[in-house]
């Protein structure tokens, strides 16, 4: 078109495509997590109450969180490989103090018996989430998923994936944070 | 010993594009002895390349195991068709093919093109070879196709079992052609900014790579939509994926050149902005597989990712477009614009056309790009999908198919409106009655689906118009070319409107012999058996649908791979006259009941007709092209 | 993932899936009796970005959180809430990332102006091709 009379006009189209390669560029250099995460992080949980998972255990509403203490969520299911690997990190976390909470994903009570029976049982309370209700409105993706609630109720810290020996101290210095 | 064959063909194939290469930069240099020398280079190289590509082809149908890709992506339980197709369904493979085919175009323009001045036509031939060098480079140093392992496995991996379809084996041969094609329109381009000759004799030069690509852009688009429809199994058609969009990219800057190269043929105008576009469309091409190979964005087609292959891709693409980009803002500048139009005229339609082609393109780009542009810039994750797509986009594509009604009925240079109106009267009128009749029959249709099926009417008949008060059989081939490829618009118009606006869902639970509807459909479930397939084991359900008349059995299916172990649906679809009906079987419950997807989708076959019908007038166009050009060379001939 | 593990016993044994052994949760693949609540709610999960699969919305995957993910779309939308209440609810928790819908903000303003800016630049350029209409 009329290209000709405006000569600065015909540099657009490499000025553009540069800003691409660099875009682009730095999206091969720092590649993005497909992690999706929890924007509640530093809002108080939203309101929930779970069924026990196990007859004799008690579930696990929002009322129990918050009441000055605070607490870890943990949120897995007797179907996830990770959930089995992460069991001797929260056996360690519980020894240190630190009070366990769980939500167990589209569980059922005879695969969570045989699943605790075998890996451990650290929780206090464990919660039935039948249909990822209380996962989404965590702001929750996957199983495990591990949240900090401090002693107010609100949430401090959501850590994604299992929990590996090397997080520990981490998840320790933010439950220490939020008393 | 034939793998060693095979890459030392390659290696002489990329020696032979660095000597093209030199040749021609010599020969532009002012060794014009050097001139001759290049063409016959151009073909050896095209005859190694397709030789390496053939090697690779043997080497998968025998299964030779012990070369890794055979081994990684081939299995000797594969059926035939798979173990030729394999060659190409992975990453070296089909970058090998790339490059077997670039070549090949390569060595077609150096034997055919007589009509371009020499030093253009070796300049051109020289970026293509610089083209090519990149390649080979790429395939030589970062992906080996013919790398041995040692020691040979038992048995082959086999290829991921959503590519084990005769659809898909044939997709990404039909989207490399276009793309190759593209790029000999790009070296056109190039070649002639380089010697200074941007004219009608490019652009004749250039039309039938640009046609010839994009009808195979078109079928390739066309053949990947329907194979995701009845492949994914979830009765979508277009998802504005990443890697869809990625395919889409190059088709609409390839139609836009289409239509600019038309005005530049014949009337010696849009100089600057033909050569634009023809670098434009094949750095989408670019740009594309770059998308889709470096898994950058997330896709659910997404087969082969590798960050540094991305990275590789990354730097041959900013030296080919930077440098074509650089070359153009230098070099547009002397090219004179050529003549000037009205702005109702054939021309001016034609840069409506171009303009709003353009635009479409830029939103595609741009909204597949954000969430990148976006996370760089604030941290913050974003999704762009249909909603964006659908209201950016829809509105620019329903007013250039409007518009494509009235291009054809106005004259080159000047027109005038009062006249196109009576030309388009009798269309419009039909448009009218469409919706007249929608909106008393179905009410309730969305706004775009409506303005789609009234616009659709409208441009059917419209697109026909050219064609009346002619004679028939002296009508030129590429004006039948146009109308076909016109009424092919408005045909998948109305096909996708139509499964916009009337498609029916049905989702539910049947234990055998219980009974669901979906539209006019009433469905029987019978039973689910095991079964096995070549290379798969399936529960196959038994659907007996029955609308009047004898009923239609269907056998929806969950397949299994072994190797590598991938579940699949496998969705069982009737197609009858005015649409398809679409069943998938899902999951069983402990009551003994399945779940099954039903849909009926009313004439949602016209998308893939009218896909079918563009490329065909696009072939027709083709033809008509160099019918017109060898007569008139015989008519020179003679004088 | 019944369907899964009936295909697994008939072909190769003890493969690993990470899928619960629940059934779908009641509305995941259930359509609404109101055939108008359940048009809205479909089309509100064509836009929803299922969180756990390979950019594919939440109507379209078999993944087990996007039925679920529709289940509460279902009865969110059967108990009278207004689809775009739901999406932001699940925009508070996920982000802007769940909705493939962008929304109109700080960010976005220039995908959305998009259109107009293209069209008009592309008028721009233009208008010097054309020759005024001679009287």
């Amino acid at each position: 078109m009329a290209l000709k009379t405006i000569r600065w006009l015909l540099w657009v189209p490499l000025i553009l495509f540069v800003g691409f390669v660099a875009l682009v560029a730095s999206g091969l250099v720092t590649p993005s997590t497909h992690e999706i995460r929890s924007q509640l992080i530093g809002k108080p949980l939203p309101d929930f109450a779970l069924p026990p998972a196990l007859p004799a255990k008690p579930g696990l509403a929002r009322v129990e969180l918050g009441q000055g203490k605070p607490r870890l969520v943990n949120i897995f299911a007797s179907w996830c490989v990770p959930c089995a690997t992460e069991s001797a990190q929260l056996a360690t976390l519980k020894r240190a103090g630190v009070e366990i909470d769980g939500i167990a994903i589209r569980d059922r009570p005879e695969d969570l018996t045989r699943f605790l029976g075998r890996y451990g049982d650290p929780y206090a309370r464990i919660g039935a989430d039948r249909d990822s209700s209380v996962q989404m409105a965590l702001g929750s993706s996957g199983v495990p998923e591990t949240f900090v609630i401090d002693g107010a109720g609100v949430i401090r810290l959501q850590h994604v994936g299992e929990i590996r020996p090397e997080h520990v101290a981490g998840i320790l210095a933010a439950v220490e944070a939020a008393k | 010993m034939t793998a060693e064959l095979g890459l030392a063909a390659l290696w002489l194939a990329a020696a032979l594009a660095l000597l093209q290469l030199a040749l021609a930069a010599m020969a532009l240099a002012g060794r014009e002895e050097l001139l001759n020398g290049v063409r016959p280079v151009a073909v050896v190289q095209a005859v190694l390349a397709l030789l390496a590509f053939a090697v690779l082809i043997r080497l998968f149908v025998v299964v030779d195991l012990s070369v890794e890709l055979v081994a990684l992506n081939d299995a000797s339980t594969k059926p035939l068709l798979y173990r030729f197709a394999g060659a190409w369904g992975n990453h070296e493979g089909s970058m090998l093919m790339w490059v077997a085919i670039l070549g090949l175009s390569g060595a077609c323009v150096a034997l055919l093109e007589r009509r371009l001045p020499e030093r253009t036509l070796v300049a051109t031939l020289g970026t293509q070879a610089a083209i090519g060098l990149g390649f080979y480079a790429f395939l030589l140093f970062a992906s080996n196709p013919f790398q041995r392992l040692v020691p040979a496995p038992a048995e082959g991996q086999g290829l991921n079992p959503l590519l084990q379809d005769p659809g898909l084996a044939f997709h990404p041969p039909t989207l490399y052609l276009g793309y190759v094609g593209l790029s000999i329109a790009f070296s056109f381009a190039c070649g002639a900014l380089l010697t200074r000759q941007v004219d009608a004799a490019l652009a004749r030069a250039m039309r039938p790579w640009v046609l010839g690509a994009w009808v195979f852009l078109t079928l390739g688009i066309t053949a990947g939509s329907y194979w995701a429809y009845y492949e994914l199994g979830w009765g979508g058609w277009w998802f504005w994926d990443p890697v869809e969009n990625a395919s889409l990219m190059p088709w609409l800057a390839a139609t836009a050149l289409l239509h600019s190269v038309a005005v530049l043929a014949t009337r010696d105008s849009l100089r600057a902005w033909t050569v634009m576009l023809a670098v434009v469309a094949f750095s989408m091409s670019m740009i594309g597989t770059f998308l889709v190979r470096s898994g950058i964005l997330t896709s659910v087609h997404a087969f082969a990712v590798d960050p540094r292959r991305g990275a590789f891709i990354l730097v041959l693409l900013a030296l080919y477009i930077g440098g074509a980009l650089a070359l153009f803002a230098a070099r547009a500048g002397t090219v004179q614009e050529g003549r000037t139009f009205e702005p109702v005229s054939r021309e001016g339609s034609l840069v409506a056309n171009n303009l709003l082609l353009s635009a479409i393109l830029g939103i595609v780009l741009v909204g597949t790009l954000y969430p990148l542009l976006a996370e760089a810039v604030t941290g913050e994750k974003l999704s762009v999908g249909p909603p964006y797509f659908n209201a950016a986009a829809g509105p620019l594509a329903l007013l250039l198919v409007t518009i494509m009604v009235a291009g054809p009925l106005l004259r080159w240079r000047r027109d005038r409106l009062a006249a196109l109106g009576r030309r388009v009267a009798l269309p419009a009128g039909l448009a009218l009655a469409a919706l007249i009749a929608l909106l008393v029959a179905a009410p309730g249709v969305r706004l775009l689906p409506l303005l789609g099926l009234v616009l659709a009417a409208g441009v059917a008949l419209g697109s026909l118009a050219p064609l009346w008060g002619r004679n028939l059989r002296r009508t030129p081939m590429f004006t039948w070319g146009m109308v076909i490829g016109h009424l092919g618009v408005a045909v998948a118009l109305a096909g996708m409107a139509s499964e916009s606006a009337f498609t029916r869902e049905t989702l539910v639970a049947l234990a055998p012999g219980q009974t669901a509807q979906v539209g006019p459909w009433r469905i029987r479930f019978d039973a689910v058996e095991p079964i096995a397939g070549p290379n798969w084991t399936a529960l196959e359900a038994t659907l007996q649908a029955d609308r009047g008349g004898a009923p239609l059995l269907l056998k929806p299916q969950a397949r299994f791979f072994p190797s590598p172990p991938t579940e699949t649906s496998e969705a069982a679809i009737a197609t009858r006259w005015d649409g398809q009906l679409y069943t998938v079987i899902g999951k069983g419950d402990e009551a003994g009941r399945w779940q099954l997807r039903l849909w009926w989708k009313p004439f949602v076959t016209l998308i893939w007709l009218g896909g079918a019908l563009i490329a065909v007038g696009g072939v027709l166009s083709l033809l008509g092209r160099v019918r017109r050009e060898r007569r008139a060379a015989e008519r020179l001939a003679w004088l | 993932m019944k369907r899964a593990a009936l295909l697994l016993l008939l072909t190769v044994p003890g493969a690993a899936l990470a899928d619960s052994a629940m059934p779908a949760a009641a509305l995941a693949d259930t359509q609404l009796p109101d055939p108008a609540q359940e048009r809205q709610a479909k089309a509100l999960m064509e836009t929803l970005r299922c969180l756990v699969c390979q950019g594919q919305s939440i109507a379209d995957s078999d993944a087990e959180l996007a039925g679920d993910m529709r289940a509460l779309v279902r009865r969110r939308i059967a108990a009278g809430e207004k689809p775009e209440a739901i999406r932001e609810w699940l925009v508070a928790r996920y982000g802007a990332w769940v909705s493939y819908q962008p929304p109109l903000d700080a960010v976005t303003w220039p995908l959305w102006a998009l259109p107009l800016l293209l069209l008009v630049g592309g008028a721009w350029l233009a208008r010097g091709r054309f020759r005024r209409r001679r009287a």
